[in-house]
């Protein structure tokens, strides 16, 4: 599965990354919230867990506000809601 | 995708974890696993305690380095690509606390640990090393962590710098012509058995008539101390682990922590102390890595002392005299020595299988220093190391499942293709370095072994240069993906 970024609405954007590892799903955050402008939202949809970490960290480092963390039921893929400082 | 799944769950940053009952039993499964083999080879020969001992160590180490996400890939290209200190932070904590039991260790007279030679090797190594270690995503323990997470891609790294080293270690004909010839003369001084054939591979002449000429001693030797426990707390651990280490954590909170801790305590600033309030902040920053390099640091210390006493109690030097004993001598060196450091270690078992199935295919590398005279090529079920990084996997395959976190992953081919290449360089530069970031890193410094910091910074200045490669790499695909959006 390639990574997939896509617009699904004003000023939000779908960043997904299943199916890679470390360090693939966090640089790819990095890079689409650089690009993004203020106030906008992502939507990262990520299945490697040790990403999750270095995520908050990185946000919480640049001032990105993590909106939702949810996880679906039985599995390890995560969808989290990330709005650009 | 604009919408969450209907089944989504709402988690908080801090969520209330529930392991899912079907988890709870695969993860018992497992852990039965192990204990039945330790229990049925015991009742067959009590002398497979030793084994045991590296497999019980091996899955502490393993529940550690998946609960904690320890890697040291992850400290390195973290730190460089997105500016998180987490795990540098978690990996220094464990140096210091592994650096303190070791010299408790030393002192009793209980330590297995031999200094490595100082030289260039190590720094070119690392560097080899740390280039590979970021394309894969993780380093030779975190690799081994998250084949216990499921992760396919993990497994074909650890695959990969497994076969390399055999061939690393293996390789002749026009690659004898690459080693000074001041190595090759220097090696025939040696007066190797005529079966080793120093003067045929690459390696053999780099280890015999360049390695071996350099001195090892640790950083208690090296000051002149007689008083081991002036050697052990003052020299090894004070000076070759606390005191780098403290300092490369101030280095990381001026670089990439002060800031951030600074801007959310504007109102309180009270120079020098709210400096160390923020130093401490970033130490307990991160409650899960740090308690993982308590763990570890605790555990690695321990084994030692384990393996020793072990040692002492059968009566035994080396695993080739407790597997000769117990009517097992396929496989061992020709000094009938086995591979068999008494602490934490990665790479060279792994090599040791690999050679295995290598040597089945009609392949004879019984004739390196590596496998011949130093290490041999045992059956991978008769590997006393080997049980740690199984019962590694086995470990971190249970905290996965205990945290909802196990996934049977297969790599996409982009992934699965930097999991293969830079399992290769991981595989030169472990044997170039003599280690991994383990065996020439974590378990040297903390030893009062300064080449550790030597294969450190190579590792830093490599993954340094892998993270420079991956940042274009990934810019590059990421412009493409935006390339229709106003951005």
């Amino acid at each position: 599965m390639a990574v997939k970024f896509e617009k699904v609405g004003d000023g939000t954007y779908v960043l997904d990354v299943q199916g890679y590892v470390c360090p693939h799903p966090q640089l790819y955050t990095k890079k689409g919230l650089e690009k993004m402008k203020q106030g906008e939202m992502l939507e990262l949809v990520f299945d490697n867990p040790s990403s999750g970490e270095s995520i908050v960290a990185m946000c919480k480092a640049e001032g990105n506000e993590i909106v939702s963390q949810e996880k679906e039921t039985g599995k390890t893929t995560m969808h989290w809601r990330i709005r650009k400082s | 995708m604009s919408s969450l799944p209907c089944n989504a769950v709402n988690v908080d940053t801090t969520p209330v974890l529930v392991t899912e009952p079907r988890n709870v039993i695969r993860a018992f499964l497992v852990l039965g696993f192990f204990a039945l083999v330790s229990l049925s080879t015991f009742a067959v020969d009590h002398r497979f305690i030793y084994f045991s001992a590296y497999l019980w160590f091996g899955f502490i180490y393993g529940m550690s380095l998946q609960y904690g996400r320890f890697c040291m890939a992850s400290a390195i290209r973290d730190l460089f690509a997105v500016g998180v200190p987490r795990m540098a932070v978690g990996i220094m904590i464990a140096v210091v606390l592994f650096s303190l039991i070791s010299a408790f260790v030393t002192v009793a007279g209980k330590s297995t640990f031999h200094p490595s030679p100082i030289g260039l090797y190590s720094v070119i190594g690392g560097l080899i090393f740390g280039i590979g270690m970021i394309y894969t995503g993780g380093c030779a323990s975190g690799s081994l962590y998250k084949t216990g997470e499921g992760s396919m891609a993990a497994l074909l790294v650890v695959l990969s710098l497994s076969f390399t080293q055999v061939f690393v270690v293996d390789a002749g004909g026009w690659m004898n012509h690459l080693v000074p010839t001041a190595w090759t003369q220097s090696a025939l001084a040696k007066g190797l058995p005529a079966a080793i054939t120093p003067t045929d591979g690459w390696y053999d002449q780099f280890l015999a008539g360049y390695v071996w000429d350099l001195t090892a001693h640790t950083v208690g030797e090296l000051l002149g101390f007689t008083n081991i426990i002036a050697a052990a707390f003052i020299g090894n651990s004070l000076i070759n682990s606390i005191i780098p280490a403290v300092l490369i954590l101030a280095g990381i909170y001026v670089r990439w922590y002060r800031k951030g801790y600074l801007r959310g305590n504007e109102a309180q600033y009270r120079g020098i102390s709210t400096e160390f309030a923020g130093y401490w902040s970033m130490i307990t920053a991160s409650k899960r890595t740090a308690i993982a390099g308590l763990v570890l640091g605790v555990a690695a210390g321990l084994h030692m002392w384990v393996m020793q006493g072990l040692q002492h109690r059968l009566g035994i030097a080396n695993a080739g005299e407790l597997l000769a004993g117990m009517g097992y001598t396929s496989g061992l060196s020709i000094q009938d020595t086995l591979f068999d450091p008494g602490y934490f270690y990665i790479t060279t078992q792994e090599a040791q299988a690999a050679a295995w199935i290598v040597q089945k295919l009609g392949f004879n590398v019984m004739d390196s220093i590596f496998f011949g005279l130093d290490n041999g090529v045992p059956n991978p079920l008769l590997n006393p190391v080997l049980w740690m990084s199984i019962a590694l996997i086995g470990g971190a395959a249970v905290m996965a499942l205990l945290n909802n976190e196990f996934k049977f992953k297969i790599p996409t081919p982009e992934i699965a293709t930097w999991a293969i290449f830079g399992g290769i360089l991981m595989g030169i530069g472990a044997r170039v370095g003599l280690g991994c970031n383990i065996g020439a890193f974590f378990a040297t410094v903390t030893n009062g072994d300064p080449s550790g910091w030597l294969f450190g910074l190579g590792m830093t200045v490599g993954g340094f240069i892998g993270v420079k490669f991956f940042n274009w790499w990934i810019e590059r695909k990421m412009s493409k993906e935006m390339a229709a959006f106003d951005l």
